[in-house]
């Protein structure tokens, strides 16, 4: 129970209700269509919007009542914002200490260095903002945040206006950043590939409403939500490295499942990993494929066939080892086969995507 | 320059110039910073209101003002009755009333400057400061105050460089009184009218290349200032 939302604000021009809990843990996107409510939300939960009827209460402490409002200094919370936000007074080594010297020493969880090293900032400290690229900038940011030791941190789809290359450099950044601290995050984002490579949990924004909110895996494959019919729809799995084949050049990734086979890669044995499967990649058999060049091939359940967006594409839903896949194959292999929910059958999976 | 270049009158003009400008400038920022940011973040119907009261003496005639000012602040007005209430001299025909002459005949310079400079600083770089931990009083002095550089430079040259040419105001107010509230400005009228010239022309030439040397001083600093708040 850390973060609790009620919020009922309702405007002529403008709507938001929203009464849910985050989980303490992981990263909770907040996702939907820009004008969908996400970044309103965000700072209903910072405090620097307020919401005249809410309630925002994190772990013991109320936040926001009909009596109490604490103002966002006083929140134990950190923010990145979508935009570049650097003091454009100060050097990155004074953005970085602004935060960190407004908190008590005996409230510090992150040190200077800690910080610096988890966004790799080392040869940046000396510049100032104008000096350094949009990713670099974020990174700061980012760092920035983190050392308030925010026991929550809000992010404002902080990747969203930066380029294709300067995103690449930032989201393994995040990754750790989710896999070594133990903060809670709400991560705005309007990207789904984004959204599934770094979330544990999604909570899904449609004009102001929560349409709905829980694990990703769960959600990216609800065929009655709009994640599922999107063109890169897919699932999720979180595996471990389980084995590399240095003469096919292939590692092997065990998940719940089964055993995938991805491209070399050079990981650790054991190591945690997330694989994508998009949705257009899985075909269906009934037999295991004796003679196929496809080599990932996982057994499982039919859970539900449902319409999809293109009349000629069924979407099936795919019990593997207790964790949804998601298919889209056609009506008429639908029909041939007769796929209909509890049939057991094979999936075929083209191409798998490791997530780091 | 050596004494034999301006009278001893002149260089006691020129010294009351000068203090009276460089007192009008601190009293003006301390006046202004608090009410330039009001101006800028209030939401409050008074705003339109502040504003155009903050921008009359831009366009009021310095001899209006100086009579308003003089019949408040003279023996009989309400200012001078107040003042000789409380046991002090009144305001009229004296330093002390040229600095408040000044101070509102030069005010818009100020105001206007860095209400224009807290604009620029913009919400975000606050909000960004207050999810930092910092309280409302933090942040204007250590984002807002710094990010608004540009104002306080340019509203102080301009109040300095614009007390140090009024005239007006004060010959109404201070009644052109030699060591105590005669100013460079009025010596230079008195040299005119006695014929003069090279009098006149030494102190004009003077205030002319020490108001330029100023202005150029506030274009250069606003150059090397960056100018936004949050770099894009």
């Amino acid at each position: 129970m850390s973060l609790a939302l009620d919020i009922g604000w309702s405007r002529p021009d403008f709507r938001l209700t929203v009464d849910c809990v985050f989980p303490d843990s992981g990263i909770s996107a907040l996702f939907g269509r820009s004008g969908s409510g996400k970044t309103t939300l965000l700072r209903c939960i910072a405090g620097l919007e307020r919401a005249p009827r809410a309630t925002v209460r994190f772990n013991a402490e109320v936040w926001q009542d009909d009596r109490r409002f604490v103002p966002p200094h006083r929140r134990p919370l950190g923010y990145v914002f979508q935009e570049s936000s650097l003091f454009s007074h100060l050097d990155a080594r004074a953005n970085l200490e602004y935060g960190l010297q407004r908190v008590p020493a005996s409230r510090r969880r992150i040190g200077f260095d800690q910080a610096v090293q988890l966004m790799g900032l080392e040869s940046l400290l000396a510049h100032r903002a104008g000096e350094l690229s949009g990713g670099q900038r974020q990174r700061v940011a980012i760092a920035r945040a983190l050392l308030t030791s925010p026991q929550l941190l809000l992010m404002d789809e902080p990747l969203s206006n930066l380029d294709l290359a300067s995103r690449a450099e930032i989201l393994p950044h995040l990754e750790r950043l989710h896999d070594e601290l133990s903060i809670p995050i709400v991560y705005v984002s309007h990207e789904i590939g984004e959204v599934m490579r770094i979330a544990d949990h999604i909570a899904l924004l449609e004009a102001g409403a929560m349409r709905a909110f829980g694990p990703i895996d769960d959600l990216l494959t609800r065929p009655d939500l709009p994640l599922a019919h999107l063109e890169e729809a897919g699932s999720i799995f979180e595996g471990v490295i389980a084995q590399h084949d240095a003469h096919y050049h292939l590692s092997y990734v065990g998940i719940a499942a089964g055993r995938l086979a991805i491209s070399l890669r050079d990981a650790p044995l054991g190591r945690r990993v997330r694989v994508r499967i998009d949705a257009r990649d899985v075909s269906l058999a009934f037999r295991p494929p004796e003679q196929s060049s496809i080599s990932n091939i996982l057994p499982g359940r039919v859970i539900d066939v449902t319409d999809d967006r293109d009349p000629a594409q069924r979407l099936v839903r795919i019990d593997v080892g207790g964790r949804p896949l998601l298919a889209r194959i056609t009506l008429r292999s639908v029909t041939q086969l007769a796929i209909a929910p509890g049939v057991a059958l094979y999936a075929q999976v083209k191409s798998v995507a490791l997530m780091d | 320059m050596s004494a034999s270049f301006y009278s001893p009158d002149d260089l006691v003009a020129l010294w009351i110039s000068l203090k009276l400008a460089a007192i009008t400038v601190v009293l003006l920022l301390l006046l202004c910073t608090p009410l330039a940011w009001w101006l800028e973040m209030t939401r409050s119907r008074l705003r339109v209101l502040g504003e155009a009261m903050a921008a009359l003496p831009l366009v009021l005639p310095p001899t209006v003002l100086g009579f308003y000012l003089l019949l408040f602040l003279g023996p009989h007005g309400w200012g001078g009755r107040l003042m000789q209430g409380l046991g002090m001299q009144p305001l009229a025909f004296s330093f002390g009333g040229l600095v408040l002459g000044s101070m509102l005949y030069s005010m818009p310079f100020v105001i206007q400057p860095l209400q224009g400079a807290f604009q620029s600083v913009g919400a975000r770089a606050l909000e960004v400061a207050a999810t930092l931990r910092a309280s409302p009083l933090d942040r204007f002095f250590t984002v807002a105050v710094p990010l608004a550089r540009r104002g306080f430079i340019t509203g102080s040259v301009l109040a300095f460089a614009h007390t140090l040419g009024e005239f007006g105001v004060v010959l109404m107010l201070g009644g052109n009184i030699p060591g105590r509230t005669q100013t460079a400005s009025i010596v230079i009228f008195n040299h005119v009218e006695a014929f003069d010239y090279a009098a006149a022309q030494r102190l004009s030439a003077t205030l002319l290349i020490a108001c330029f040397a100023l202005l150029l001083i506030v274009y250069t600093a606003n150059r090397r200032v960056p100018e936004t708040a949050a770099s894009a």
